[in-house]
């Protein structure tokens, strides 16, 4: 029998003089194959990774560092004042009522679409005829763009002529001047949040329920679960548990970065009942030039949101992954 | 425990039919198979059985009782489906109570925090946890009753739907196509499982399968279906050795039963092949039937000849014991699968001509129409019945 023969590479064969082995180069054929490996990754994420740190840590990074300066917007000098602006920032009453302003607005705004949104899908997916045109009506204020949408919103809800005033006035109802109203202000453009973000959480909670097999409510079926509630807690809540964390994720954050709405409508009014995080910042940042003060506002609310986020994940995940 | 019967059955799909009038009875204690190719109908069947879908017309009595329009619930059937369907969030334990629970707690009772607090609840809660875990126990599942059905291998997640459709002891079990997501070595111990189940337990079982090895292995009785209609109802044997139909012949046994084009030449000679056989068949002379053969029922003759068919071998495969000779016959466009015992076939190669001789009493013979021509054994010797409507 002859010696068996080394398989590839032309390092790894044998020297012609005598048995022992010697490497003509000193790169194994496997470090070189690493090597270029490691290369090709680094010339395929590059251009990404590039795009993300200038685009995305780079300016992060900056208002980090802006935060701790006094800079105003177009200022030619600044200076460092440590946390003086976070000091600032968590001693301001205004500050403090945009924070739970944004909080009451994403408490209405996550629940509401999550239970209209599922309602919509389910009432939809339970009847045959005209599903197309119910989904379509739906999702088009998702479409729209927000600032159109607040004008005529502001249309709709003036003290005088507004068709919801009239409305409620012909049929003997109180009326209100809804967006100066400082009780209404709030809970009116988080009803507007609501029905801009219903069509989103409809159309994923659709896409959830076609995707849950029918097997299993035949299941339900068969072992007594029959009735709507009984299918709904055996079933279809449970199965819609991956695409319900995703779409409370996704609805919180949009709701934490409302600003449209309260721009064209409130401006933050009346008093602060309207101010949130967001148009806060910009208020700080772009209407008083305090860019140091705002790029703190950013900070915290940075920290706000990434914290929801990871909690939200981490909790849900828990009980909503089966595998 | 209950008798099964079946009535008439209609499905339609829009324009598609997917069962044409389909009866059946089954006995009470009876392992009944529903065997067919995929879109035969079977499963449909199975499921208006059930009460997961109702039929255009016909009805179904379970137990002398007319189930047609109740709830699957009410029909005292347990299902296992073919994907398991087990609920993904709920643990093994969850999944076996809950089928107890739906029966026996009320809607109050079965309120998430409230319904604990309602008088008997504890006690009923109780009562289920004991038998799932006696059932769980019986099934070798005792131990997994706190994992959630993703953490279980196929076997496992297949005990539990089994346990699952035990636990509330129903009168009819039906099952789905329950193995066919298993591995072939796990399936064979499933299937025995499955057989050993039906014996301890002797309720009615329909089983729906595609596959005939589970189909003969397990069952009392088989029901072979083909296009919404059902071809026959026999024991495996019957279905095997007697089939009523050439569908049927021809879906049972593998390899394929041999189907060879045959003309009466006088009453007892048939031409095959370019040979003569000699079988019973009152037929006229010049009638055109089908014979249909087996691969076992061939055997090695040295000379060819009346009562021998003569072919060259195509290809042969090598089955241990046996032996599948792949042979060409003059004028028969796809080869004969004879299977011949290996040591009385020693010298067999691709190429050679080999004589091949036909036991009369093994070929079945088909009617144009695929109808079964059935000879009638009288005084022990074979005769035929007079098939003269036999087109020339």
């Amino acid at each position: 029998m002859s010696e068996p023969r080394a398989l590839c590479g032309s390092s790894d064969q044998p020297s012609a003089t005598g048995g022992v082995r010697t490497f003509r180069s000193p790169v194994s054929p496997a470090r070189r194959r690493a090597f270029t490996e490691t290369l090709a990754a680094w010339a395929l994420a590059g251009p990404a990774v590039f795009f993300l740190f200038v685009l995305f840590f780079m300016p992060v990074i900056g208002v980090f560092v802006i935060a701790l300066t006094d800079w105003q917007f177009g200022a030619r000098s600044l200076s460092f004042v440590g946390l003086a602006n976070f000091r600032e920032v968590f001693a301001d009453v205004g500050f403090r009522a945009s924070v739970v302003n944004t909080v009451v607005y994403v408490l209405i705004v996550v629940p509401g679409t999550v239970v209209f949104g599922l309602l919509i899908a389910l009432l939809i997916e339970s009847g045959k005829s005209c599903r197309s045109f119910y989904r379509a009506i739906h999702f088009l204020p998702f479409m729209a763009t927000l600032t159109a949408m607040a004008i005529a919103w502001e249309a709709l809800l003036h003290p005088t002529i507004g068709l919801v005033n009239q409305t409620l006035a012909a049929i003997g109802l109180p009326t209100a001047n809804w967006l100066r109203d400082e009780n209404t202000a709030l809970p009116v453009l988080a009803v507007i949040g609501i029905w801009q973000n219903l069509g989103y959480a409809m159309v994923l909670f659709l896409a959830g329920l076609k995707s849950i097999p029918q097997d299993l409510y035949d299941a339900a079926d068969v072992d007594g679960a029959d009735l709507w509630l009984d299918r709904l807690r055996t079933v279809t809540l449970p199965m819609l548990g991956p695409v319900s964390m995703f779409v409370v994720i996704v609805v919180a954050l949009r709701a934490f970065e409302c600003f449209d709405t309260v721009k064209v409508l409130t401006q933050g009014g009346p008093g602060h009942a309207t101010d949130v995080l967001l148009y806060t910042l910009y208020r700080e940042s772009f209407e008083y030039l305090r860019t140091g003060y705002g790029a703190a506002v950013a900070v915290v609310f940075l920290v706000i949101v990434v914290t929801l986020t990871l909690v939200q994940t981490r909790v849900m995940d828990r009980k909503v992954h089966y595998q | 425990m209950a008798s099964v019967s079946i009535d008439s059955i209609r499905k339609n799909y829009g324009p598609t039919s997917v069962l044409r009038g389909v009866s059946l009875s089954i006995a009470d204690g009876e392992f009944l198979t529903l065997l067919g190719p995929s879109g035969c109908g079977k499963s449909t069947l199975l499921r208006i059985l059930a009460g997961l879908e109702v039929q255009d017309a016909g009805s179904v009595s379970i137990g002398e009782r007319a189930v047609d329009g109740l709830r699957p619930k009410r029909r005292d059937v347990a299902m296992v489906f073919q994907s398991y369907a087990l609920y993904p969030h709920m643990t093994v334990a969850s999944n076996m109570t809950l089928p107890l629970r739906m029966r026996r707690l009320s809607a109050f009772q079965r309120l998430p925090l409230l319904g604990r607090l309602l008088p008997g609840t504890a006690r009923i809660a109780a009562e289920i946890d004991v038998e799932v875990t006696r059932t769980a126990k019986s099934l070798g599942i005792g131990h997994l009753l706190a994992r959630k059905p993703g953490q279980l291998s196929g076997g496992q997640r297949q005990r539990v739907a089994v346990g699952r459709a035990m636990v509330r002891h129903p009168a009819v079990f039906l099952m789905d196509e329950p193995l066919s997501n298993l591995d072939a070595k796990l399936r064979v111990q499933m299937r025995a499982e499955i057989k050993e189940l039906h014996q301890r337990l002797g309720v009615t079982f329909v089983y729906v399968t595609h596959d005939q090895a589970e189909a003969m292995t397990l069952s009392d009785c088989v029901a072979v279906m083909l296009d919404g209609e059902l071809l026959q109802v026999a024991p495996p044997q019957d279905i095997y050795a007697d089939p009523d139909d050439r569908r049927v012949a021809e879906f049972i046994g593998s390899p394929k039963i041999n189907m060879l084009d045959g003309v009466v030449r006088e009453r007892d000679l048939i031409d095959v092949a370019g040979s003569t056989l000699t079988i019973e068949a009152d037929a006229l002379a010049g009638a055109h039937l089908t014979l249909g053969i087996r691969p076992e029922a061939f055997h090695l003759v040295d000379h060819g000849g009346q009562g021998a068919l003569t072919g060259s071998v195509r290809m042969i495969e090598h089955m241990g014991s046996d032996l599948f000779v792949h042979l060409d016959l003059a004028g028969v466009d796809h080869p004969l699968i004879a299977r011949l015992l290996a040591e009385r076939a020693p010298h067999i190669a691709p190429g050679q001509t080999l004589h091949v001789g036909v036991r009369p009493d093994r070929v079945l013979l088909f009617a144009r129409n695929g109808r079964r021509l059935r000879r009638e054994v009288e005084t022990g010797r074979a005769s035929v019945r007079p098939i003269r409507e036999i087109a020339r």
